[in-house]
């Protein structure tokens, strides 16, 4: 609104040779950029500052120097942090999770999509619809519960699930299931039904019509449910914190923040490198995931 | 008619010696209904009872003993910190939603303006936030926030205005919140606006000029009613991510000072898993779900009243 409003102000002061409609497009084109420019630097402040500060030695951090900028930058942070064998078991644990559970909601969503969307049954369509309210539930409303009821299968079979980073494995998949299986019912019910009657002429079973037939042709929509799979199991935060303490079984954003925050001592050097190491392979992975996707 | 096709394809497939079972094992809605078991199962296991059961566990004294019916919900309605929290979360999520409506729709806005060519460059610089993961995020916020070395109160400090304490001030600290939720969420809305902004056709602004609309004519008449349906859906999404959130407040502030920060989730970790005090946890987090309703359910109907739009 501000750049019409400034365009227009600021034709009657100029010439009238250029024609006034090239001149109001080209001001608005400039104030664009110019709070565009104020939004990236606002967007990218924080992660840039993390850059900072992870090239900055506890020294001369604690000198209090100007915080924008690093006099003596050096990679020691990195160093110390890819040699330490706790915060590898962070990395460690949160990939192995984050992969796994990748792979169970394929496995779990992709069959359950087909069926919804080609294979009518009792309550199939009832079905696609919960599925997508499903998602909408919080988990900061179950995570008291599944506390209890793991507590409480501990008390009647003695299977430990309480700080056991595998339990993450049950939970993440409520996260990212419902929303997969829904994004990928929309995919699957846009392939025309011709395809799957070509596949059944030529004596294809329903094994087949999926395999060779859909998941080739809904791929882009595959690739773009497995990296939103990922990316959640990469960054949640709250499962992990109640359900993992001890250190070995932590991944890494509650590593991060409950293991290099020692007492009231925070070693921000380490902080830092630490997070922006953590936050690359998701930021690389929904970007690249934007620019398969996206048409434009 | 591809499923009649495959039914009478089966038939002569199964011969009669085979059992009933394995008859049914081969008819469609079973297949079907297998194919989809694994997401009925997790779903009702890890969510619906976990939902459920939470109801139950509100109505447990504090050592799950006995069933004490509704005084954790009428203890909770006598202590003021419940009010707080319940004032925090509101404020806290409506406006972060209205900031991230805005800011989304401003920066979609000057997008859309500029040349496509450099788009695609703004676009992935305006959503690195809502990239890194939040957790991550947070802490450079925390980072920023510093009571001693803060890098805002550094600036400030060369501007000769007095260091504000961030995180440690109860006005200042829920600016906080709510400014890392903004900086968080609204580079979803500004790819959510940017998409509704390339499919409204531009014939209509075309038109719209013609009849010599001026700017505000044009953004109210053609932008807005075309925006209108994911303008809403987004924005009530945004409401249920952001009234449930946890991650932010949890870092930023644990709901400090003075548990001036408390949002439901924090709060509820705070007495359940913290306090080991489940059932009132487990009460506190009920509360999410009356707003977590009637937002689910204005969005089912807008989905269903799109649906049948385009059919």
């Amino acid at each position: 609104m501000t750049t019409a409003a400034i365009a227009t102000a600021a034709t009657p002061g100029r010439s009238r040779k250029y024609g006034s409609i090239s001149r109001d497009r080209r001001w608005a084109l400039r104030w664009s950029y110019f709070f565009l420019t104020v939004f990236a630097i606002f967007f990218l402040m924080p992660p840039v500052y993390m850059l900072i500060t992870s090239l900055k030695t506890s020294a001369e951090i604690s000198a209090a120097t100007n915080p924008w900028w690093a006099y003596h930058p050096t990679l020691s942070n990195y160093i110390e942090l890819l040699s330490s064998s706790q915060y590898l078991t962070f990395f460690r644990n949160s990939a192995l999770v984050s992969v796994i559970v990748v792979a169970v909601t394929m496995l779990i969503s992709v069959p359950a999509a087909f069926a919804l969307s080609r294979m009518r049954f009792w309550g199939s369509a009832a079905l696609a619809t919960g599925v997508f309210l499903i998602y909408l539930i919080p988990e900061t409303l179950l995570f008291i519960p599944l506390f209890k009821m793991f507590a409480l299968v501990n008390e009647h079979t003695g299977i430990q699930l309480i700080n056991r980073w595998w339990v993450l494995l049950f939970l993440y998949p409520t996260l990212t299931v419902p929303f997969c299986t829904w994004i990928m019912i929309g995919y699957f019910a846009s392939i025309p039904k011709e395809l799957d009657e070509a596949a059944l002429m030529d004596g294809a079973n329903y094994r087949q019509i999926l395999t060779r037939v859909f998941i080739p042709v809904a791929l882009p929509g595959l690739i773009a449910a497995t990296i939103f799979a990922f990316t959640v199991s990469w960054a949640q935060f709250l499962y992990p914190l109640a359900f993992t303490t001890s250190a070995d079984q932590l991944v890494l954003p509650v590593g991060i923040v409950t293991s290099l925050i020692k007492g009231d001592v925070f070693n921000w050097g380490q902080i830092m490198t630490g997070t922006l190491l953590g936050a690359a392979p998701r930021s690389s992975s929904t970007r690249s995931s934007w620019t398969t996707t996206s048409p434009g | 008619m591809a499923d009649a096709a495959l039914e009478a394809l089966s038939i002569p497939g199964g011969s009669r010696r085979r059992s009933a079972l394995r008859k049914a094992m081969q008819r469609k809605s079973t297949i079907a209904f297998l194919m989809t078991l694994p997401l009925i199962l997790l779903v009702a296991l890890l969510v619906l009872y976990p939902a459920l059961y939470s109801i139950h566990l509100a109505m447990l004294n504090k050592s799950m003993e006995r069933f004490v019916g509704f005084s954790n919900f009428l203890f909770l309605f006598k202590r003021e910190t419940f009010w707080m929290v319940v004032r925090q979360s509101c404020i806290f999520a409506i406006t972060a939603v209205i900031f991230k409506a805005l800011i989304g729709f401003i920066v979609a806005h000057f997008v859309h303006n500029i040349p496509s060519r450099g788009q695609r460059k703004w676009r992935g610089m305006l959503l690195v936030p809502w990239v890194i993961p939040p957790a991550m995020s947070c802490l450079a916020w925390l980072w920023l926030f510093d009571p001693s070395y803060s890098a805002f109160n550094w600036i400030l400090d060369k501007v000769g205005i007095a260091p504000v304490s961030w995180t440690g001030d109860a006005y200042w600290a829920r600016f906080c919140v709510i400014l890392v939720n903004v900086w968080i969420g609204a580079p979803f809305f500004m790819i959510m606006y940017l998409a509704a902004l390339k499919s409204v056709p531009e014939q209509l602004y075309e038109a719209a000029a013609i009849d010599g609309a001026n700017w505000w004519q044009r953004m109210w008449y053609v932008t807005l009613p075309m925006m209108r349906n994911i303008m809403a859906i987004t924005a009530l999404f945004s409401l249920i991510v952001t009234f449930a959130n946890f991650d932010i407040v949890r870092i930023l502030t644990a709901g400090g000072p003075i548990d001036r920060t408390h949002v439901f989730a924090t709060w509820a970790f705070w007495i359940g898993i913290q306090g080991n005090d489940i059932p009132l946890g487990a009460s506190v987090s009920l509360f999410m779900v009356p707003i977590l309703t009637v937002a689910a359910v204005l969005i089912l109907r807008d989905i269903h009243r799109r649906a049948s739009e385009m059919s």
